[in-house]
């Protein structure tokens, strides 16, 4: 680990690496500061949301589903399936370079999406535990930031602005773009295609859930088949 | 129960929930850490699952548009082009596609 190298440094760092993703969270932040604010309720709930759960597309379902007042049992139901990927994420998210105790507690609480998606690629060796706290601090600052402006806004409009959603999804693109970069990645993005296709077909209701589930199993099938060559001495 | 028991009783089930499934994994692999599999799965994950994020979160949008699905299709070009010709800067790249998206939806 590198944690001979300035604080400050890695603070600044993890504040550039924030920034990226920054950039589809804090619109996004808003969109649910006016969703609670359409929803008609109570203005405390967008913030309890991006603290309390801290998990954007879920927080953005939720809104509707608590102004229904829909029972416990579901809302337990729908954030399970809803979240259940981040169990996949505990394969590659580089938790060991982050101190013990309370900061690796945050990290974890703290591991939504875009995190996973900045600090999985990177090189494990460049990343101290300043530079992936600041980052993750960073991403729920703009978070609870833009709920907060999302509020003020939907107090003061009329008719809001639709669209800021799609930052999610460009933000996902550019990064999709950037780690199929090298010939090592490909095989990965295919499978990862393979799956999401098959899953979009048979599985529509549950296809994140599904593609996950299929990528899995067919990773583990190159990984046997690679062991299987590595034995029988077969170098294709 | 009264409206705000239910609201916070909703939100601390839901972390509480995503707290777990953040934080059992790690524990559980924990033990597998030497495992050369769980070593492969780890390197091989993360682009996958960001394309996969992808697609399903345009996929989601592009349902969302119905009949004006080309709006999608042209934000997602654009977010691709200037990615491609502008030194793959994420920022600028990311605000290119989004400004182009909520300019097509708010005006046409």
């Amino acid at each position: 680990m590198t944690e001979k190298a300035p604080v400050k440094q890695e603070v600044r760092s993890g504040i550039t690496d924030s920034l990226s993703v920054g950039i589809a969270i804090f619109p996004l932040g808003i969109a649910l500061g006016i969703l609670v604010v359409q929803a008609g309720l109570p203005l405390w709930v967008a913030p309890a949301l991006s603290i309390g759960i801290f998990a954007g597309s879920v927080e953005l379902l939720l809104v509707s589903m608590l102004a229904s007042t829909v029972p416990l049992v579901t809302i337990a139901v729908t954030v399970f399936a809803l979240n259940f990927r981040h169990v996949f994420y505990a394969f590659s998210f580089p938790l060991n370079q982050v101190r013990k105790g309370l900061p690796r507690a945050y990290s974890v609480y703290a591991l939504i999406d875009e995190a996973y998606v900045t600090y999985s690629l990177m090189n494990r060796a460049s990343l101290t535990s300043a530079r992936i706290l600041t980052g993750q601090l960073m991403m729920q600052a703009y978070w609870v930031g833009g709920g907060l402006i999302g509020i003020t806004i939907a107090s003061a409009l009329d008719e809001p602005i639709h669209g800021f959603e799609f930052a999610l999804a460009a933000t996902f693109i550019v990064m999709t773009l950037d780690a199929i970069r090298s010939k090592r990645e490909l095989p990965s993005a295919i499978l990862a295609g393979l799956s999401v296709s098959v899953a979009l077909v048979l599985y529509p209701a549950n296809a994140m859930l599904a593609a996950l589930l299929i990528f899995a199993v067919l990773l583990a099938t190159r990984y046997a088949i690679a062991a299987a060559r590595t034995r029988t001495g077969d170098h294709a | 129960m009264s409206e705000t028991m239910y609201l916070i009783a909703a939100i601390a089930f839901g972390g509480l929930i995503t707290l777990g499934l953040r934080a059992l994994p790690f524990a559980m692999l924990a033990k597998l850490r030497k495992s050369k599999l769980v070593k492969s799965l780890g390197e091989w994950m993360p682009a996958g699952i960001i394309l996969i994020l992808a697609v399903v979160v345009l996929v989601g949008e592009f349902q969302v548009r119905g009949s004006n699905w080309w709006m999608v299709l042209v934000a997602t070009a654009v977010t691709v082009a200037v990615h491609l010709t502008c030194r793959r800067r994420v920022l600028l790249s990311v605000a290119a596609g989004t400004a182009c998206y909520v300019l097509l939806v708010n005006f046409f």
